[in-house]
């Protein structure tokens, strides 16, 4: 069972959704939270996150260092535009790849599913070559990720 | 899924994502691409070979000049690109669970 769906919407939009056992509070707190998000927010196997700045009011600075201890690393900055407590979150990010990508902005909604949290992330980019560019930028990332999923089932 | 292959390796590139990504907003010839991207016609013309035998753009013949686009073909690599972005989520979010389970024992 895939818990996990992601589609496109229309040309520039990206919707991911997934339930959580936990309660909204605490799956907000992970989203916001630097100490947390350090712990989850990493993305290939063997990345971690040395630096994590998260300032969540409007304005708030976001900034998030991944690093493969090999010296190779990457990061993103943005700011939080709206917070609501607990249910919805809305930033704008960019990757620096060191150039940075264009601003990708982000609505995440918890909301209460029975004992657990449904969680909705709605990604919009500028325009649909954007995200054709996003998406072959990041490419690279999610192979690693593959190939070394390959290498474990292998 | 040689082809495939040949794709994953031609986007290894940066100036080849960044092609790419100039070509999804439309057909351009490789003099329309030396000048944004600053460098050499042979160094561009490099970059679209490679990126023509991964199948991720055509060109077609206008006279001298051989204008490229993005293949109907990249529309899928990109739809397989998608499959890895929910791969890394759902990695993520696994982790999250996990952080999750956690939060509740320490109450």
């Amino acid at each position: 069972m895939s818990r996990l769906t992601l589609k496109t919407e229309g040309d520039r939009h990206i919707v991911v959704t997934r339930r959580f056992a936990a309660p909204p509070e605490a799956v907000y707190r992970a989203h916001t939270e630097p100490a947390l998000i350090q712990k989850w927010l990493l993305g290939p196997e063997g990345w971690t996150m040395p630096v994590c700045i998260s300032e969540p009011r409007p304005g708030g600075k976001i900034r998030f260092e991944w690093s493969n201890g090999k010296g190779e690393g990457f990061h993103l900055t943005g700011e939080y535009l709206e917070l609501v407590p607990f249910s919805r979150i809305v930033h704008i990010e960019r990757m620096h790849l060191p150039d940075p990508t264009p601003d990708n902005h982000v609505e995440t909604n918890f909301k209460p599913d029975g004992k657990g949290t449904l969680l909705t992330l709605r990604m919009t980019v500028p325009d649909a070559a954007t995200r054709a560019a996003m998406l072959s930028t990041g490419m690279e990332q999610g192979m690693e990720a593959s190939y070394a999923r390959l290498e474990s089932i292998a | 899924m040689a082809n495939l292959d040949a794709a994953f390796s031609a986007l290894a590139d940066p100036t080849r994502r960044a092609i790419l990504a100039r070509l999804a907003l439309g057909e351009a010839t490789v003099m329309e691409l030396v000048e944004p991207f600053e460098m050499t016609q042979p160094a561009i013309s490099r970059h679209l070979k490679v990126l023509e035998g991964a199948g991720l753009i055509v060109r077609r013949a206008e006279g001298t000049k051989r204008p490229c686009r993005l293949a109907p073909s990249a529309v899928a690599e990109i739809d397989q690109w998608l499959a890895m972005l929910r791969q890394a989520l759902a990695a993520n979010y696994d982790r999250l669970d996990e952080v999750l389970a956690a939060m509740k024992t320490e109450k």
